[in-house]
């Protein structure tokens, strides 16, 4: 996958679990901002344990935070998840796993595993590197979830400390490293222009899947033109 | 069940779908083009616009508020390079400071 760096690791057991811890850590970020968005405590750690892809979890209490239906946050998160299709499919060949480990292994194939896995120069130190990697994150998402989601309801009024402006950040934060090129740059643009020209019009949760929309059509677009090497 | 755990639930159960199949169908299946195109895209496109509702929005009316500071505070410190943890708490900050003075 384009949008995954990959990571030459010389040394894949020490880079993975500094990467797990460092991505772990900001589940801390989550909890707080999912009990901001109005989720109790136990929808919070439920996100982190059950949908376990970060971009999707802070779209679900995005979209539910501004109002939108809950199945609309489901969608949104639908549609940010589904890079985890292809970060899978590049990944299986190289993992080869079968029967309940596939299963297991399922769950933790997020940007960071794949991005380290596919870093390593053979099929063992990717196995190494995949689980090492997506296992601690896995392990450190959730306490930080819990810790954050019970802090951020023990400080009381959101607002007040500016934790819903956070939500704006962290959504920044994670599209900052994927406007690579123009064609991102230009769909992010557009993507938001869109949205804001849709707030006022349609219910809560419609402008961003509309959002999600327009990166289809560019992206059908540019690749029926050939331009698809431009990233 | 309330609809926020229904919903919860719907998107665990889809996420989780769509990494199995990821590991599961091979690898030519998901090779065309197009669908690479498209797929590198949508996280852009969708989260371009969860920043721009999460900024602007409140209900249906557009507003400009300590929001906006924050998020531009949140740009001067991916400038910077700073951590997601500094960029995110860094955000959340200014626009406390900023509800305090304003």
């Amino acid at each position: 996958m384009v949008e995954v760096r990959a990571k030459r690791a010389s040394k894949p057991v020490v880079d993975s679990l500094g990467v797990g811890v460092a991505t772990g850590a900001y589940g801390v970020s989550f909890g707080a901002v999912a009990t901001a968005s109005g989720l109790d405590v136990a929808q919070a750690c439920a996100l982190s344990l059950l949908v376990f892809t970060g971009a999707s979890q802070f779209a679900f209490v995005g979209v539910v935070a501004a109002g939108g239906a809950p199945l609309t946050g489901s969608l949104t998160a639908l549609l940010l998840g589904s890079r985890n299709l292809f970060y899978g499919a590049a990944l299986a060949p190289r993992l080869g796993l079968r029967g309940w480990r596939r299963l297991a292994a399922a769950q933790v194939v997020i940007d960071e595993s794949t991005a380290m896995g596919l870093g390593q120069p053979d099929p063992r130190a990717t196995l190494t590197a995949f689980h090492l990697t997506g296992w601690s994150v896995f392990v450190l998402w959730n306490l930080m979830t819990l810790l954050g989601a019970v802090g951020g309801t023990a400080l009381g009024d959101p607002r007040t400390l500016g934790l819903d402006a956070a939500v704006g950040a962290a959504f920044l934060a994670l599209l900052w490293p994927r406007l690579t090129a123009w064609p991102q740059r230009v769909v992010a643009l557009l993507g938001a222009a869109t949205a804001t020209g849709l707030v006022p019009w349609t219910p809560a949760g419609v402008p961003v899947i509309a959002g999600g929309a327009l990166a289809v059509a560019v992206g059908v677009a540019l690749a029926r033109r050939g331009s698809g090497d431009a990233s | 069940m309330s609809p926020t755990w229904v919903a919860i639930l719907v998107a665990a159960a889809g996420c989780y779908g769509l990494k199995l199949l990821g590991v599961s169908v091979p690898q030519r299946a998901l090779a065309h083009p197009v669908a690479q195109r498209v797929a590198d895209l949508i996280p852009v496109g969708l989260l371009a616009a969860l920043v721009a509702v999460q900024v602007l929005a409140s209900g249906h009316a557009l507003t400009l508020d300590a929001r906006l500071v924050a998020l531009g505070a949140a740009v001067v410190l991916l400038l910077l390079r700073a951590p997601f943890l500094v960029v995110v708490f860094g955000a959340a900050a200014v626009a406390a400071l900023v509800r305090l003075w304003w």
